[in-house]
């Protein structure tokens, strides 16, 4: 019954951000566009060889920069900039009196934004593989399956260190400078870079710790068939869903006490 | 006997606030040490509500009106006392507690900018747990006593300030709250879109016996919604009673111009006794006291050649003026 509502809820939000997204559908090509990194990483790799170091066929390269475009597609987050302007301007004070914790809107605008980049990613990939015809492959459906309830994961993991990065609004008022001091290894430990796997032993050990590979290196692996382990994998991003959720419940609650409503 | 639906006791808040000294000296040091300072903005401040009472706070910027309503909608957390609204601690923000109260702050706005406001309405009706159906009938009863029809579905962006207003009251009254809080409702709006917007109030208090706490720089908004004011200085309660009693103590005379038959008349007049506010030619201004008017004016008009006659109340602005400036009334 309470799930049934909440679902209602949630769909209703999603349905509407989905309408508002659609406003912005040039911006959100734009940004599809804007996500291209991985393929200059990968241009990189393959002009100076340093696949060969980490034993990767270009193939294999290829298919695993094109599925972190596609990862990082699909679980980019931007949380904590609308709060901190929300919060700021006094817009978050209407919602915080709603029977509905304000995230589930930016979670649905989330969601809703990421519908409307699919066909633009799908275009950007219809592009890549014209380019790098060898690159084609169809993975299995357990696999794909597979793929999208990680990428689904790896983004709960980026929108619960975000918004709890937001609920320092309410201390600091300037939250997002944590997020940029954040933003350092999610670029270079998430594998959008560089596999996790080329790392040093010795550095991958610590890196296989935090959350940052399993944003993209982990489910751009699996999508893209690359030797990975699978349910250890799954295992570590619901462990650390597991433990962020109730660090944002607790922060948001004491954060809320701190609201002192500026702007309105 | 009416019930208290929001009952306040002691209640006080206070705000971090930090200071900078000005120029480049005091950029530094404030860089390296800030300086901040514990400000009670409401000061120990104890009043109560009855159910579909419209109540009215008044005081100059930055009083603490704003503030009140904010703690009394859960909106922010109060720092001593306690609030009661309908039963609940309005700061745990209990889910039922929610769906009773609806802010409305003038100027700010919840609706979806790009859309129209028919999908934040139906965005709203599922965040209160509406169905379809139930949904559509409050948003057609609502558009037609606000009188919108086709702005409900214009892209948000293109309405003009009455129009929006009106959508955003719509977008906050669709769960049909009992308890309104209404922070500047009219500002900015034109004069027309205000008295409208009042009328509507007025009308949804009498159907739905909805409890209204309103801030307004406005006295229109005041003289016209509110019985009972509660006027707020520097974070106290200066005066909580009837608006009427206050302006009868604040403004205790009244003016009267005499338009005399004749200057013989008026100079007649001028020496008879009563307060001259002033004279020219055969027209004369008197003051006389409330409680006097009747035998004053028909010892008048027995005794002089009166052409005309005009009772001017004092203008309110100016009688409430006074209350945001004093400490303490005392009726």
């Amino acid at each position: 019954m309470i799930s049934n509502l909440i679902n209602r809820k949630i769909f209703t939000l999603l349905k509407v951000q989905y309408s508002n997204m659609l406003e912005y559908r040039v911006e959100i090509a734009l940004w599809a566009i804007s996500g291209i990194i991985p393929f200059f990483m990968l241009n990189i790799w393959t002009n100076n060889n340093l696949n060969e170091s980490i034993n990767i066929s270009d193939t294999l390269l290829s298919r695993y920069f094109l599925c972190a475009f596609f990862v990082r597609q699909f679980s980019v987050v931007w949380v904590v900039f609308s709060f901190e302007e929300d919060s700021l301007m006094g817009k978050v004070s209407p919602y915080l009196i709603q029977p509905l914790n304000p995230f589930f809107r930016y979670f649905a605008q989330h969601l809703a934004e990421q519908i409307t980049r699919f066909p633009f990613a799908l275009i950007i990939a219809f592009f890549f593989f014209i380019f790098n015809p060898e690159s084609i492959w169809i993975p299995n459906l357990g696999i794909l399956l597979l793929s999208i309830v990680s990428t689904f994961l790896s983004f709960l993991i980026q929108f619960l260190i975000q918004s709890i990065v937001a609920c320092l609004c309410f201390w600091t008022e300037k939250a997002s400078s944590i997020e940029r001091l954040l933003f350092i290894p999610t670029l270079f430990l998430s594998g959008l870079l560089a596999p996790v796997v080329s790392f040093p032993a010795y550095v991958k050990s610590w890196i296989y710790l935090t959350p940052f590979p399993y944003l993209i290196d982990f489910p751009a692996n699996l999508l893209s068939g690359n030797e990975t382990n699978i349910s250890g994998g799954l295992i570590m991003q619901i462990l650390w869903i597991l433990i962020l959720f109730p660090l944002f419940k607790k922060i948001w609650s004491e954060g809320t006490k701190k609201y002192t409503a500026m702007g309105s | 006997m009416v019930q208290n639906i929001i009952d306040v006791k002691n209640l006080s808040k206070s705000f971090d606030i930090s200071s900078k000294e000005p120029g480049l000296k005091g950029t530094i040091k404030h860089f390296f040490k800030r300086q901040t300072k514990s400000l009670k903005v409401i000061k120990d401040i104890s009043f109560e509500i009855k159910e579909g009472e419209i109540v009215g706070f008044l005081g100059a910027n930055g009083a603490g009106k704003t503030t009140i309503l904010k703690m009394l909608c859960g909106l922010i957390y109060p720092s001593e006392g306690s609030i009661l609204v309908s039963g609940y601690l309005p700061f745990r923000r209990k889910e039922n507690f929610l769906k009773n109260i609806t802010l409305i702050m003038g100027q700010k706005q919840q609706l979806i900018w790009d859309l129209p406001p028919i999908e934040s309405f139906y965005l709203n009706a599922s965040i209160y747990d509406l169905d379809k159906f139930e949904a559509k009938k409050r948003i057609k009863k609502l558009s037609e006593m606000l009188e919108i029809d086709e702005e409900l579905y214009i892209p948000v962006r293109k309405l003009s300030l009455g129009q929006r207003m009106k959508s955003e009251l719509l977008a906050a009254l669709i769960h049909e709250p009992n308890i309104l809080f209404l922070d500047e409702p009219t500002l900015g709006l034109d004069i027309n879109a205000q008295r409208n917007l009042r009328k509507f109030l007025q009308k949804y208090n009498k159907e739905t016996n909805a409890t209204i706490c309103l801030t307004s720089h406005y006295m229109k908004d005041i003289t016209s919604l509110c019985k009972r004011v509660i006027c707020v200085h520097e974070g106290a309660i200066s005066y909580d009673g009837k608006l009427d009693l206050l302006l009868k103590k604040l403004s205790p005379v009244k003016e009267i111009l005499i338009v005399c038959r004749s200057e013989e008349d008026a100079i007649k007049l001028e020496n008879s006794g009563f307060t001259v506010k002033n004279k020219i030619k055969n027209e004369i201004t008197i003051k006389i006291e409330n409680k006097s008017i009747t035998s004053s004016l028909k010892t008048i008009l027995n005794n002089f050649d009166i052409e005309d006659l005009f009772i001017n109340e004092p203008p309110i602005d100016e009688v409430i003026g006074k209350v945001l400036i004093k400490k303490d009334y005392d009726i």
